[in-house]
């Protein structure tokens, strides 16, 4: 059974290299191919999951040494693998949406004319995915992990010949850097430290270091995750990542990449355990990057760039999830795993959305869509009632547990932590009804002349691609994207029920993080009906601000939150004020320190050296008698000291 | 007395002894060797210092006499002045009068350095040697008993064998580096008439024979230039080599002094016969 | 008179000869220096045999004359080729040592 841990990471890199290096003539299967390998993986992760399923829940955690990497004296690299119960849920995540969203990238690319090499492209972000799960040690994690970040550039760019992709792809991948230099340096300590990678001895002799190591390398750790998972302060790439195409939104939203950094926290989590100020500082960067994203998302009118600010909100949750130690770690992947359903869902919905209108992303510019696609309605109705952890629903068992460990942190950090996670899924509640208002109810905007005839509901996919301002012809999409949506919305509502009730999912992932009951400071039930009531809340105040009133097709200006966030939050001016030009400003200084300075004393001493070498120079006229000269001189000397040295 | 015995007399007389004949000739002719070595250095043109050169090795030939080494005074005569400062001579010759330098330094500060080092080297030396504490002094009577050659010759085939037979190696080898750095192979055909004529042309020199010098047929006229129709000199009529000795005589102004001493004569017979005609 | 006077005429001689090579620049009168300076120690060599009471002296004075000649021959034959190449007997013009 060990053997096959390789082939689920080599399924989808075959895949890749394949594609990639195949050229055109695999253009006609390019697709299949890659749906079939990514296929191949998960039923494979199935297989392996079937046979941990099986086992002593203290015996689940198998390994495979391929080879060693880098073997050389004290510095020990392996490419080996890992299997315990927190990687199999990641790899079944991974590859189960990640077939999910392959089989919807064939009709949603179909007229792509790439649409191999993007097929090349999501392999590739399968198997560095799997790569960064499934290593056994941190290096190798690495490897996976930069190339999660290459696979997401190429991906994120996609549209390479649109210059805002090509943008955003450069800024994902440069923001990203931020974070890898955070796990380089991570590593690196690890290794002065511990000596190794491998996660084991890391993690078990993590008891006997000073915590202001395990600090710093927690915080390095941190700084990773937030590169990755798009947390502040790293979170600026994340809204621009929707330049690429809606599927590998999906893909990185739900199943890869922004999962990489809660997975990298859980999995140093005896690290973090030692180390509470990460800890606390893990708590802050979630509970304010769930805040910034919730507000984001509420002032965006691009559909996909709203569930972008949820992602970053939810993943925040994660995050602090994760900061909160053993009562929380559990209920972060729990979340994961759920979001990575109902994001998935909603991504997809929302391509199929923007699929039937003409690659049309403005919600002001939809609404009444649900007459003409109801099955994208219907998906991402229940993705929607999930992710505002409607009762019964997946976000509510995932999310209300959240909540319930945040308050059980105890004291006034409690307190605080619990009260944002409550705010935020008030916010949650209002900004995902608003894009469920906006797109599905109301007038339908998208007519350009009111009074014309409604279009027959299925055109022929031939009109789908008229002119980019022809009037849209709203169309439900075809099988192989509804399939998916389909699927991922039964995981949507059921999932959540399926880990919570009972506790199936503390017990599964038990054995690997640990986990230790929170007693929050008033009772369970409370804080259940106090996160349906705020959900009530939220959701009723955007049902009077986008449902009883019309929506304005052209954005009104707004106030001053509003406007900033559309500028999400001004994340870009900060930037740019605070690092591009202070990054200038230092530069020209650092020139000109090294024009005056550094090159003054360089130069002065070359001059000065110079100088003295042209005066010297001036002895080495060439001039046989001026040298005799100075032998003449030299015999004279000879003979002082001779008779000096008769004379003493 | 036999002569071989007064010829061992002297001998032992001139090893032994320091007679006051020997120090009037010692204070006299090392006077003169000074001058000479001096004039060596100073001497513009390098035919003077080679003879000024060869005096002072003649009077250190003296010197070696009347230190008891015959044989070497001997051979300092034959070999040095006599060959040595021939070939010198010979190579004057063969570089040319024009190798006359001027005295006038172009190294700065290199006279000024030289003499000072000169000066602070002789006195050292002369300190050196006064410190010496020379005192023991055992003369060459014993050394030369069987006479200066005959010792030489058992010591210079006996004792020294290697480095003789080395000298004379050393000797082969001069000779020929001599002849190898002073033999010039042809590695070129030599240029024919008409290539020399077309290279002048190219080279844009003087395509005419140069111009013939002024013949004035008083006396060895070559050293008098040519005038041109304006009538200035031509120094280009005048052979280069009294060019750069600066032997061109100025006619023009001779040739006018010549005429105003010749009327001066002419006008002083006219009054002498005049005077003679007017007394007769 | 003391012969020790034979040994400081030698080293007048000698510092006489080495600062005309280090004055004049013509290479003939050059190298009639460095023959006065060799013949300057000839003259203290035969002084010392004098007063050391043995031939040694003499015989490294003649050694002297014998390599004296070989140089003479060999750096006469130099400056000739000297002359011939550059049509200079000035040692300042065999400055190729010079940058």
């Amino acid at each position: 059974m060990e053997n096959l841990i390789a082939l689920l990471v080599a399924a989808p890199l075959l895949g890749a290299a394949v594609l990639l290096c195949g050229g055109r003539r695999l253009d006609a299967v390019g697709h299949w191919i890659g749906t079939v390998l990514a296929a191949v993986s998960f039923v494979i992760g199935a297989v392996l999951f079937a046979d941990m399923l099986g086992k002593d829940a203290e015996a689940r955690e198998i390994g495979q040494h391929l080879f060693s990497w880098i073997p050389v004296e004290g510095f020990q690299a392996d490419i080996a693998f890992q299997l315990d119960q927190l990687s199999m849920t990641f790899v079944l995540l991974i590859t189960g949406v990640g077939t999910l969203i392959h089989l919807y990238s064939i009709g949603y690319m179909e007229h792509d004319e790439r649409r191999r090499r993007f097929f090349g492209y999501l392999n590739l972000f399968l198997a560095a995915m799997l790569l960064l799960v499934l290593a056994d040690n941190y290096l190798l994690l690495y490897v996976g992990w930069e190339g999660v970040g290459l696979a997401s550039y190429l991906l994120i760019g996609f549209w390479q010949h649109k210059p805002s992709a090509a943008t955003a792809a450069k800024k994902a991948f440069l923001v990203n850097r931020v974070g890898d230099m955070g796990l380089s340096i991570a590593i690196m300590l690890m290794f002065t430290t511990f000596g190794t990678f491998a996660f084991g001895p890391v993690l078990e002799s993590a008891g006997e270091t000073s915590e202001g190591k395990l600090t710093a390398i927690a915080l390095m750790l941190l700084l990773a995750a937030c590169g990755k998972s798009a947390q502040v302060p790293l979170q600026s790439w994340l809204g621009d990542a929707m330049e690429g195409p809606t599927p590998v939104s999906a893909l990185i939203h739900a199943a890869t990449m922004v999962t990489a950094g809660v997975y990298l926290i859980v999995r140093s989590a005896d690290i973090f355990n030692l180390a509470p100020d990460a800890q606390l500082v893990t708590t802050v960067v979630g509970a304010v990057t769930l805040l910034f994203g919730a507000i984001v998302g509420c002032a965006k009118d691009d559909i996909k760039k709203a569930l972008a600010g949820s992602t970053m909100s939810q993943i925040g949750y994660m995050v602090l999830a994760a900061g909160l130690g053993p009562i929380g770690y559990v209920f972060a992947i729990m979340h994961l795993v759920t979001h990575g359903f109902f994001k998935a869902g909603l991504f997809l919905g929302a391509g199929s959305v923007m699929h039937g209108m003409n690659d049309e992303v403005d919600m002001r510019k939809y609404g009444g869509l649900r007459k003409y696609m109801p099955v994208t309605f219907v998906t991402f109705g229940l993705g929607y009632l999930a992710i505002i952890g409607f009762p019964g629903l997946s976000g509510f068992f995932s999310k209300d547990k959240i909540i319930e460990a945040a308050f059980a942190k105890g004291g006034t950090e409690g307190w605080i932590l619990g009260g944002v996670a409550l705010l935020g899924a008030a916010i949650t509640a209002y900004y995902m009804t608003r894009v469920m208002l906006m797109t599905f109810f109301g007038e339908e905007r998208w007519r350009s002349r009111p009074t014309a005839s409604p279009d027959q509901p299925d055109v022929e996919p031939a009109a789908e691609h008229q002119g980019a301002h022809a009037e849209p012809h709203p169309h439900e999409s075809p099988r192989s994207m509804t399939i998916p949506m389909i699927v991922l919305a039964f995981g949507s509502v059921f999932a959540g029920a399926f880990f919570g009730i009972g506790d199936r999912f503390v017990h599964w992932l038990e054995p690997v993080t640990g986990h230790k009951h929170g007693h929050p400071p008033v009772s369970a039930l409370t804080i259940t009906l106090s996160t349906v009531a705020v959900l009530v809340l939220g959701a009723g105040l955007a049902y009077l601000h986008y449902g009883r009133r019309p929506v304005p097709a052209v954005a009104p200006r707004g106030s001053l939150l509003t406007r900033a966030a559309r500028r999400d939050l001004l994340q870009d001016d900060f930037n740019h004020v605070v690092l591009v030009r202070g990054g200038e400003h230092l530069t020209r200084s650092l020139v000109y320190v090294d024009h005056t300075l550094v090159d003054g004393v360089v130069n002065g001493t070359a001059a000065s050296v110079g100088g003295l070498s042209g005066r010297l120079r001036k002895l080495q006229n060439g001039y046989a008698r001026s040298y005799a000269v100075s032998m003449f001189g030299g015999a004279a000397v000879l003979i002082a000291a001779t008779l000096l040295m008769r004379a003493v | 007395m036999t002569p071989t015995t007064s010829v061992e007399a002297t001998t032992q007389l001139a090893a032994y002894t320091t007679s006051t004949g020997e120090a009037v000739q010692f204070w006299v002719l090392g006077t003169v060797a000074v001058i000479g070595a001096l004039c060596t250095v100073f001497m513009k043109k390098a035919v003077h210092s080679a003879l000024c050169l060869a005096g002072t090795m003649i009077i250190l030939a003296v010197f070696y006499l009347a230190n008891g080494a015959y044989f070497l005074g001997v051979v300092q005569i034959v070999v040095y002045t006599g060959a040595i400062m021939m070939l010198f001579l010979f190579v004057v010759m063969l570089v040319g009068v024009t190798a006359a330098d001027s005295l006038k330094e172009t190294i700065k500060g290199q006279r000024w350095l030289a003499l000072l080092c000169g000066l602070g080297f002789g006195i050292l030396l002369v300190a050196g040697i006064g410190n010496a504490s020379l005192t023991e002094f055992s003369g060459l009577g014993q050394a030369n008993a069987g006479g200066n050659v005959e010792g030489l010759a058992q010591l210079l085939f006996t004792k020294y064998v290697f480095a003789f037979e080395l000298t004379g190696a050393l000797l082969i080898t001069a000779s020929v580096g001599a002849m190898v750095l002073t033999h010039r192979e042809r590695t070129e055909r030599a240029k024919t008439q008409r290539e020399l004529a077309e290279q002048r042309v190219r080279e844009g020199k003087h395509l005419p024979p140069l111009p013939a010098p002024g013949v004035y047929a008083r006396h060895n006229a070559v050293d008098i230039a040519g005038l041109l129709p304006d009538g200035t000199p031509s120094e280009l009529t005048v052979n280069r080599t009294l060019r750069e000795r600066g032997q061109i005589r100025d006619v023009s102004a001779e040739a006018l002094n010549d005429l105003k001493a010749l009327e001066q004569r002419s006008a002083a017979r006219l009054e002498r016969t005049r005077s003679g005609e007017a007394s007769k | 008179m003391n012969p020790v006077n034979y040994l400081y005429l030698a080293a007048l001689l000698f510092t006489i000869g080495a600062t005309g090579v280090l004055i004049r620049r013509n290479a003939i009168v050059l190298f009639m220096c460095v023959e006065l300076m060799l013949n300057a120690c000839n003259l203290a060599l035969v002084a010392f045999s004098r007063m050391h009471g043995n031939l040694d002296g003499q015989i490294i004075a003649f050694f002297v004359m014998v390599v004296a000649a070989a140089e003479v021959v060999v750096g006469l034959a130099i400056i000739v080729s000297l002359f011939r190449s550059r049509h200079s007997a000035s040692v300042d013009d065999a400055s190729l040592m010079k940058l």
